[in-house]
């Protein structure tokens, strides 16, 4: 489906309460009125999406178990969502900006970057690891919903500039109940930005229940306010979360303006490490959305299709673990840390008293190492 | 006072005019958006009404509204996206209405404003501009009065100044502009309509330091903004009781110039600092601590903060019972045991 013939009625209308979908939980290709008008991509796109979720769901799998050995301060695992994470970011270039939150580290691996890097903020050794300028990428963002305002910023921006930039960014379904998901929706549609905005509704914040943010039938219902087209996708259907972002992405660039998808999707794992979700939800909901797993449904099909040989599985499975390997030997190798650090990038013009407190610090140190052991 | 240059590399000087504060900004807005085209402007009527101090007057009638433009009104989706803009490398200028409505924007600017640059190693810095219109005396209803430059000042990443007259009004906002660090620039309401002769462009001292501007002997009384005034009326009306007073206009309160504050203290031994804002964890108590920690053996009396009171601010009505005066302030001077033999 064009987004751009469509504009003015998707704009106007509320979206499906039955979420879009392209392939369903038996890993069959939906017709009819479900998908939404779009079209499952073809099969080498699907393979490469597979390859990609199989992988991230190795990293998470073995950064979840790095976390539990202590090795990690924190991880926000992401396992059950990666065809929500990877099938959005998949629909952007290199040239294109993301802005994510803590919850994204599939979709940071997926853009490239580098394990080592990605966990560095949640190893505790700095607070964003990666080279934000080189990946295009935001430090990901605990503060809620702030860094979709951001992406509206850089948005507007490049569309002064003349430049086909669009800006993706991701925020919870708690977060949309924060004063900065309303201003960053509402900006980017008066200013017509080049922004797609990802909910990722994995219908829990922390241990609060989707019930408990909204009264709303879905989180795409609120894109209509706001005058953009909004999108209730099935979150755990990489096909179509790739296809729907993919439009709005074309859309954006072409000048159409900001789109808003809901993925409806589901958080398998706790919080984080040091969440306990047994005090809130049912092992056996956990249990009924384990069934619907992203990753299997779109094995089935392409199994069926024929598309995913017995080679090209174990090709898949060997880069898994070759990552995964990676990632252990990145996170039980100590990074060297600098204290000294800590003062160099707090401003850009040097300040004579962050420079007496650097120094102060600087001879502490030199003190403690001269002292026997 | 330190002698005004013109600014190096600008047009030749204009012949000196009567320029209000409001006019000086105005003027520095335009400077630097003709200058540079990474610079953009946008707030709350800051476009056809040129603001409600018209501090932007005439701006977009010059520069179109892809340069300076009426944004929704949200201060958070104001300043969250100039960081975005700040990134792709514009210069955005954004205004507060007033003061208190700087407050939804408080997130913003206390965890990324001030510290995108710090988490990212230097590689994303940004050069953006926060101007806020700020402290009382103007008769303003609730929530149109406060002096928050203490929340700003307390926060690592941030630079905040506040200009008390047109020159330096002019030279420090083409200064923040040019800053690869964001600058929270507070605006003394009280002083938007106070007129200087002044040619532009002009260059005053670097917008970090502080500034003599009266010399004396006895007593240096430290205020910025609204408060320079306040010191430099005292200090008028110190001359009848013999008493000799230097003023110190701080100009910037983070960075703070210790230097030039504390080679002033060191000269006159006596210190007090005044500021509307209310006296509990004030910026006053930083400059006390700061004059205090360097320059204990030479000081003869406490250090003296001569602020608002502990209350919310007053009502139109009510506040010059709130606002630290020139009498206050030589009623406060006097409660030190002076011996100036
Ligand atoms: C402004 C703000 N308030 C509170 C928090 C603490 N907090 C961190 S994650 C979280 C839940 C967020 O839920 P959601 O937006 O659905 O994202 P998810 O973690 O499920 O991916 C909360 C309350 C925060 N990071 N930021
Ligand atoms: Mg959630």
């Amino acid at each position: 489906m064009s987004l751009n013939v469509e504009h003015d009625a998707a704009r106007r209308a509320l979206p499906s309460e039955k979420p879009l979908r392209l392939l369903d939980n038996a890993g069959h290709a939906v017709t009819g009125a479900a998908t939404g008008g779009f079209s499952l991509p073809g099969t080498e796109t699907l393979l490469d999406l597979y390859r990609k979720m199989v992988v991230a769901r190795r990293f998470d799998v073995q950064v979840t178990a790095l976390t539990k050995q202590g090795r990690l301060a924190t991880y926000p695992s992401a396992y059950g969502q990666e065809a929500c994470e990877i099938g959005a970011v998949s629909a952007i270039t290199a040239d294109d900006w993301l802005f994510p939150t803590y919850r994204e580290s599939v979709a940071l691996l997926t853009r490239g970057i580098d394990p080592g890097d990605i966990l560095k903020s949640f190893r505790g050794d700095w607070h964003s690891g990666y080279d934000q300028r080189a990946h295009r990428t935001s430090p990901q963002t605990t503060p809620l919903a702030t860094q979709a305002l951001h992406a509206v910023g850089l948005a507007h921006a490049a569309r002064l500039r003349h430049d086909p930039i669009v800006a993706l960014t991701f925020m919870g379904d708690g977060a949309t109940s924060e004063g900065d998901a309303h201003e960053a929706f509402n900006f980017a549609a008066v200013w017509q930005t080049p922004t797609v905005f990802i909910v990722q509704n994995n219908q829990f914040a922390i241990s609060v229940p989707l019930a408990r943010q909204t009264h709303a039938a879905t989180l795409a219902d609120k894109a209509v306010g706001y005058g953009m087209p909004g999108f209730h996708v099935d979150g755990n259907d990489v096909a179509a979360m790739y296809a729907v972002t993919h439009a709005a992405v074309d859309r954006a660039r072409s000048g159409g303006g900001p789109t808003l998808i809901e993925g409806l999707t589901y958080r398998v794992e706790a919080h984080t490490n040091s969440d306990d979700p047994t005090r809130y939800r049912h092992a056996r909901d956990v249990e009924h959305w384990k069934r619907r797993d992203p990753i299997e449904r779109l094995e089935k099909y392409l199994v069926s299709e024929g598309a995913l040989t017995e080679a090209t599985r174990s090709e898949i499975t060997d880069a898994a673990e070759a990552l995964a390997a990676h990632t252990r030997e990145v996170i039980t190798t100590e990074a060297e840390l600098d204290p000294l650090e800590l003062f160099d990038h707090v401003y850009a013009n040097p300040r004579a008293a962050l420079l007496e407190q650097r120094a102060r610090l600087e001879a502490e140190l030199a003190e403690a190492a001269a002292e026997p052991r | 006072m330190t002698a005004t240059k013109t600014r190096s590399g600008g047009g030749a000087a204009s012949a000196p005019t009567q320029l209000t504060m409001a006019g000086a900004l105005n003027a520095a807005l335009r400077d630097a958006m003709a200058e540079d085209d990474r610079v953009v402007v946008y707030g709350e009527d800051v476009g056809p009404l040129g603001g409600v101090f018209r501090v932007t007057d005439g701006l977009q009638h010059q520069f179109g509204d892809e340069r300076i433009w009426d944004s929704p009104l949200a201060e958070s989706g104001i300043v969250g996206t100039a960081i975005g803009m700040a990134i792709y490398g514009m210069r955005p200028v954004v205004e507060m209405q007033f003061d208190a409505f700087s407050y939804p924007a408080f997130e913003q600017i206390v965890s990324h404003v001030a510290k995108m640059r710090n988490r990212t190693k230097g590689r994303v810095s940004l050069p953006l501009v926060v101007r806020i219109p700020c402290a009382g005396d103007i008769g303003g209803v609730e929530h149109h009065s406060d002096s928050s430059e203490s929340y700003w000042a307390s926060t690592p990443g941030l630079t905040v100044v506040m200009p008390s007259n047109p020159a330096d009004a002019y030279s420090m906002l083409r200064e923040a502009i040019a800053s690869d660090d964001p600058v929270i620039f507070m605006e003394p309401k009280s002083r938007y309509w106070a007129k200087a002769p002044l040619a532009l462009p002009v260059t005053t001292a670097p917008m970090h330091r502080a500034l003599v501007v009266r010399e004396g002997s006895d007593v240096t009384l430290i205020g910025y903004g609204p408060t320079v005034r306040t010191a430099l009326e005292a200090a008028d009306a110190a001359v009848d009781e013999g008493l000799s007073i230097e003023v110190v206009d701080l100009r910037s309160l983070s960075p703070f110039d210790d230097e030039t504050v504390s080679a002033s203290v060191r000269k006159t031994s006596r210190a007090a600092v005044i500021h509307e804002a209310a006296q509990f964890g004030g910026f006053g108590a930083e400059v006390a601590a700061r004059v205090t920690e360097r320059n204990f053996f030479h000081l003869a009396a406490p250090v003296l903060r001569i602020t608002g009171f502990d209350i919310p601010y007053p009502s139109p009505k009510l506040e010059e019972y709130h606002l630290p005066t020139a009498d206050r302030v030589l009623a406060a001077l006097a409660s030190w045991e002076w011996d100036l033999s």
